[in-house]
């Protein structure tokens, strides 16, 4: 750490103020309580010190300064607010309402406009100004942006957010004077990432979203934060729902609550991509195969179907010829249950998932060395990263935002070592090109024989670079897996303080792998053969290990597996599966959607979304958060319900998978969360009809308990963790984890536009894709 | 080509060479040219700064600072390299000076941005002029080349172990560029909008260097100084007002004209003997000082000295040199309107008050010129003025404000004789669309 920066001390509105010398007055005076108006300024963008109405009376100045731009000094004395200044910020207001369109009842951002609020603070009721208004028609940019030209105050914090925040450069300004505008940098339209960035930081609604205008005003809506449910950085989102006839609809996804791992940032996926929720091809009713055909079917005759042809197979020929593939989506909570469920109550280890990084390596590596892991704050303040293969830009756009940031504002030295010229080496201090997966081992061991090649040499010089550094973060994709996960781990160890993370595809990728959907490991990745805690406390737990995936689908062939239950992933359409193989196989899915899977199932559950249910997700770099309930679908249930539901029907004692009852701890937001306030009005419920909170057999909470009991790296502060905060959790005090074979793992390949099965369903995704001007089409992968 | 004017009350050092062919790099070196800087290159640094701080030579683009206490604010060492920038970006309403430097005398300005150089240690020089001044590019092309084809710039200039380039650069046709820092950015091939201070130029200027940016007279005044010192240039003039400037006498005048007087020449004097007067008889009603940036004084507040300390007492500023003579034919509301037009067009837009400001003013003007006029019209134009001036982010919406503030305090009749849907007292019947009267 570098030395604690030198303090100035300054006079603030008659409040001594001490802040790090440098310190800009505009921030200085928050530490105090103190809130200078302004629109241009924005923490971490450049400044600008356009928009005037952070004046405040420095003494000793002629004439008043602008907060946003002026360094504190030693003994300063500011004032804050005055008649002076009041009359200055009036002043602007006014000025900018001359051409403003007032069009605030029917505007998107009526209700949640900073020019409203700053009108009401500072601004005059009545109007100087006879003169037209110039005009200028809204234009659609993208897909996704529009923009209103009439509203707009040119605070440029969109042109900035877009060049400096995202390094896409997409948005700049034309002309000059009063008829100034904010343009796309294709005359008429936007080619640019289509992150959002730009609608989310316009402080009034001159940037409105395609997915979101003229829906509704802001304040018809309840916000929930919860967990992008995309790829596997574990953006917060805020979830805007609304009553519908279907339950609750959710209308928009922004960033207004900046509390989340993710700060500024969502990307297209985390702000728009929530639409497949309301997709017209959502599953509506279960789903049972008669005749050959799908037909719908009431829950109650689905789960006893169910439980009964599952104990048919498990009283003929027990739990090894039941096969169960569980979900990258899925919370922490279902997929630990659904693991406990298969070991416990159908008493096989036939479990896998689609995997998309060695994180069973990656334990194996880190065993017992604590402190080795980096989470996703670790790479926004690493002194210096080593990206190792991925594209982050493409595949975990928080991550590169992460780390573009971080060698932005904090000059942290970037080496990228990859077989792609990826956008992120223009940001890297150094680039080195491998060819092939062999040279990515070579880079890690550096194979001295091959020292006197001079690319080698170059490696060498990167390599030596490397220790050199101080607070180190290693982050690599799935080119690496297996024994070169021990080799980089060997490498780390060399470079003091240096820290790892590894990175999978979806959402709750880690979590599935942390959670135990392996067929040869436990949760905490411990071995199933071994004799630990579960086998004590589950009682029953089959020694050997179970089948993979591929193994499955093989066993189906030959008959030896008879029932396939498959909760959130679709391995038909991901594995090319010919679905004769499955004629003999009772086949139960539970989706959204009818995938090529639930095409051929027996019997289709149709099941809630990460929006619509709460629990956990843990994010690639293994830090768990928080999902709440936004969505809802009253015709769909949460896998969670689902899985205690078979069990029950089955015949198993639920207790022995769920314990529940009286309950000790608090809501986690089944109901709709603290954010919105109905977790209180759910607690005036209770003690109105004099009831005590109970938990039910379908709460999660009961399993996140079990979980921080038997998870070791798992027990982080529960208040944190329901407080939306996010928590790192220690791969490092987990089991011991193995090698895996390498052929199991199958990088999903998303890019910005694709999310797996979600991203098929998601309109505005799909919209999107369909804008861009042609690229090599690559298929949309499936998950 | 101007036609050149003079006077004998003239005092010509800056013009000195004007109308002797100058522009050819012999006949320059026949009127003394280069040779301050070959005396410059026998010089500490140091005493190069200390000769110009001392001659009480003031910036002549219009803020009037001290130029050799702004060499002085550049660090000695640096580890980007420095530059010097001439600002030839002339666009104030009323000012043509630098014009007629680069017309007829291209090599002085050359001359002064290499004596810059030397003292405060930069190796290369940039000038830049006006994008209107096409034709001046040309001239100021040959006279650098010239000066590299005889080995004043290159390396080992005047074989005297140090090099020096110069680089010609046209402006784009922006007002705002005349401000230092946007003069930086246009330069950089960005928009022509002005950077935050601090840092300054002399510390973080032009691509991130150690900066000086003076005007083109500035810089043409810099050799005589060196050649005959301090103390003759401060004496020219009066005290901290050292040496001559150009006037540019224009408006309703009968000898219109670049005249070149030393500093503290008084304004009535100027105005009736060295302008000849105010044509057809007429009355002088008001005049612009320095450029259309600059308050207004009334026929009554003429008879003062022309420097810098004067004219801010005054409640206006000596500014650029430009001197606008305003009869009494003329309608000052108009004349307000025509100002804020410019400046509503110049205006680039960066910060709201200046943006929103001049639009409005624009805007109200033109309709209270119509006849749409209403008695609150008038506060209102006051009210905007007054909350532009000194909130803006550059001094061009002080620019726009100031003498609009002027105006409506000195000549509120005016606009009061335009109310009530009256036609405009000055024009003739007809010529001014009437706007009907919203009250």
């Amino acid at each position: 750490m570098a030395d604690a920066p030198k303090l100035v001390n300054i006079t603030v509105d008659g409040k001594p103020v001490a802040a790090p010398a440098g310190t800009l007055l505009i921030e200085a005076c928050k530490t105090v309580g103190i809130e200078v108006p302004s629109f241009c300024y924005y923490p971490n963008l450049s400044l600008q010190g356009a928009c005037r109405m952070c004046l405040v009376r420095v003494e000793k100045m002629p004439k008043l300064q602008t907060a946003c731009t002026t360094g504190i000094t030693e003994g300063m004395v500011v004032v804050t607010d005055s008649d002076e200044i009041r009359q200055a910020r009036k002043s602007m207001v006014e000025m900018l309402l001359g051409n403003h369109p007032l069009d605030c009842p029917v505007c998107d951002a009526g209700g949640e406009c900073e020019l409203q609020d700053m009108t009401f603070s500072y601004g005059a009721a009545e109007s100087k100004f006879i003169e037209l208004k110039q005009h200028r028609d809204e234009q659609q940019w993208s897909p996704v942006v529009y923009f209103d030209r009439p509203r707009c105050i040119l605070c440029y914090r969109c042109v900035r957010v877009c060049g400096e925040g995202m390094d896409v450069w997409a948005l700049g300004v034309d002309n000059r004077g009063a008829v100034s505008t904010i343009v796309p940098n294709k005359q008429d339209h936007l080619e640019c990432e289509e992150c959002g960035m730009c609608i989310d930081i316009c402080p009034v609604g001159a940037l409105t979203s395609g997915a979101y205008r003229y829906k509704t005003r802001p304040w018809e809506m309840k916000h929930v934060g919860t967990t992008c449910t995309h790829c596997a950085d574990g953006c917060k989102t805020t979830l805007g729902v609304r009553r519908s006839d279907t339950g609750m609809e959710i209308v928009r996804g922004d960033n207004r609550d900046k509390s989340g791992i993710n700060g500024d940032f969502l990307c297209i996926k985390g702000r728009y991509a929530f639409d497949f929720a309301n997709n017209e091809d959502r599953l509506t009713q279960p789903l049972i195969r008669k005749g050959g055909r799908l037909v719908p079917a009431t829950w109650e005759e689905a789960f006893e179907f169910v439980g009964r042809r599952f104990k048919e197979v498990l009283d003929r020929e027990g739990g090894r010829a039941i096969g169960v593939i569980g979900s990258t989506r899925t919370t922490n909570e279902e997929n630990y249950l659904l693991q406990k469920f298969a070991r416990v109550a159908l008493g096989t280890n036939n479990i896998d998932h689609h995997r998309t990084a060695d994180f069973p390596a990656f334990a194996a590596a880190l065993h017992g060395k604590s402190g080795a892991t980096a989470s996703m704050r670790d790479v926004y303040n690493a002194s210096a990263i080593l990206l190792i293969g991925n594209d982050p830009t493409e595949e975990h756009p928080l991550l590169a935002w992460q780390i573009r940031n971080n060698v932005r504002l904090h000059n942290a030295r970037l080496y990228v070592v990859n077989s792609r010229p990826i956008k992120l080496r223009r940001q890297a201090a150094s680039f080195t090109q491998v060819t092939s997966e062999t040279d990515f081992t070579e880079f890690l061991g550096g194979d001295e024989s091959l020292a006197s090649f001079a690319t080698r040499e170059g490696w060498n010089a990167v390599r030596d670079k490397l220790r050199a550094e101080q607070g180190l973060v290693i982050i690599f994709g799935s080119e690496i897996f297996g024994e070169d996960i021990q080799a980089l781990a060997r490498f780390a160890a060399s470079v003091p303080g240096a820290k790892l993370l590894c990175l999978g595809d979806y959402a709750n990728s880690r979590g599935a792998a942390d959670m135990g959907l392996y067929p040869d490991l436990l949760p905490g990745y411990f071995p199933v053969s071994g004799a630990g805690k579960f086998h004590q406390e589950w009682k029953i737990t089959p020694a050997a290990p179970g089948m993979n995936i591929g193994q499955m689908f093989e066993a189906t062939k030959t008959g030896q597996l008879k029932a396939l239950y498959v909760i959130g992933a679709n391995p038909v359409g991901r594995l090319n599966v010919n679905p004769s193989t499955l004629k003999n196989t009772f086949v139960v899915v539970q989706d959204m959607f009818l995938t090529e899977t639930a095409a051929l199932a027996d019997v289709v559950l149709p099941a809630a979304n990460a929006y619509e249910k709460a629990g956990t997700f843990t994010n690639t770099c293994g830090d768990i958060q928080i999902l709440k309930k936004a969505g809802e679908v009253t015709t769909a249930k949460p896998d969670f319900e689902m899985i205690v539901r078979i069990a029950d029907a089955i015949g198993f004692d639920v207790r022995k998978l769920v314990p529940f009852g009286h309950g000790v701890h608090a809501d986690m937001g089944q109901s709709r969360g603290a954010q919105s306030g109905e977790a209180d009005q759910h607690a005036v419920w209770l003690e109105a009809n004099g009831l005590e909170p109970k938990m039910s057999p379908f709460d999660p909470v009961a399993t996140l308990d079990e979980i921080q009991r038997l998870v070791p790296g798992y027990d982080v502060s529960r208040t944190e963790l329901l407080a939306g905060n996010d928590q790192h959790t220690s791969i490092a005090a987990m089991g011991p984890g193995t090698v895996q074979n390498p052929e199991l793992i199958v990088p999903a390949k998303n890019n910005l536009f694709s999310s797996g099965t979600l991203g098929r369903y998601s309109r505005t995704l799909n919209s999107v894709i369909e804008n861009k001007d042609p690229e090599p089409a690559d298929a949309v992968p499936t998950d | 080509m101007a036609t050149l004017v003079s006077h004998p009350d003239e005092v010509r050092i800056v013009s000195k060479r004007f109308g002797q062919g100058a522009t050819k790099i012999d006949r320059y070196l026949e009127l003394d040219g280069y040779k301050a800087v070959r005396k410059a290159l026998g010089m500490q640094p140091d005493a190069i700064i200390n000769e110009v701080k001392n001659s009480g030579l003031r910036g002549r683009g219009g803020a009037g600072f001290n130029t050799g206490l702004k060499w002085s604010f550049v660090p000695k060492q640096s580890v980007k390299p420095k530059y010097i920038l001439c600002n030839g970006d002339e666009s104030e309403p009323g000012t043509c000076k630098d014009r007629l430097i680069f017309e007829e005398d291209p090599h002085s300005v050359i001359e002064g941005v290499i004596i810059a150089g030397l003292a405060v240690g930069a190796s290369s020089g940039y000038i830049y002029i006006r994008g209107e001044y096409r034709y001046l590019l040309e001239i100021m092309q040959k006279a650098i080349a010239d000066a590299y084809a005889k080995g004043f710039l290159g390396k080992n200039i005047f074989g005297s172990g140090r090099d020096f380039e110069v680089y010609w650069h046209g402006g784009a046709g922006a007002y705002e560029v005349g401000e230092e820092s946007a003069l930086m950015e246009s330069l950089e091939g960005k928009r022509g909008v002005p950077r935050i201070r601090p840092p300054f130029p002399a510390v973080v200027g032009l691509w991130g260097g150690p900066t000086v940016i003076n005007n083109a007279e500035t810089l043409a005044s810099v050799p005589p100084i060196i050649l005959a010192g301090a103390e003759w240039f401060a004496n020219l003039g009066t005290p901290k007002n050292g040496g001559t400037r150009l006037f540019c006498l224009s408006g309703h005048v009968n000898k219109p004209g670049v005249y070149e007087l030393p500093m503290g020449y008084n304004l009535k004097k100027m105005i009736y003997e060295v302008g000849g007067g105010i044509p057809n008889g007429r009355k002088l009603k008001a005049v612009v000082p320095g450029g259309s940036s600059c308050p207004l004084l009334t026929a009554e507040e003429i008879d003062l000295p022309m420097d810098f300390d004067t004219l801010m007492k005054a409640g206006s500023m000596l500014g650029s040199g430009g001197v606008v003579m305003v009869d009494d034919s003329t309608c000052m509301v108009k004349f307000a309107l025509r100002i804020m037009k410019f400046y509503q067009h110049e205006s680039c837009g960066w910060c709201i008050p200046c943006r929103e400001g001049t639009d409005w003013l624009d805007k109200t003007l033109t309709r209270f010129h119509s006849g749409g006029g209403i008695r609150k019209d008038i506060d209102n134009i006051q009210y905007l003025s007054e909350n532009m001036l000194g909130r803006t982010f550059c001094p061009l919406g002080d620019a726009a404000a100031l003498p609009t503030i002027s105006i409506v305090k000195k000549f509120r009749k005016e606009f009061e004789d335009h109310l009530e849907g009256r036609p405009c007292p000055f024009e003739k019947k007809g010529t001014v669309e009437q706007l009907p009267v919203f009250a």
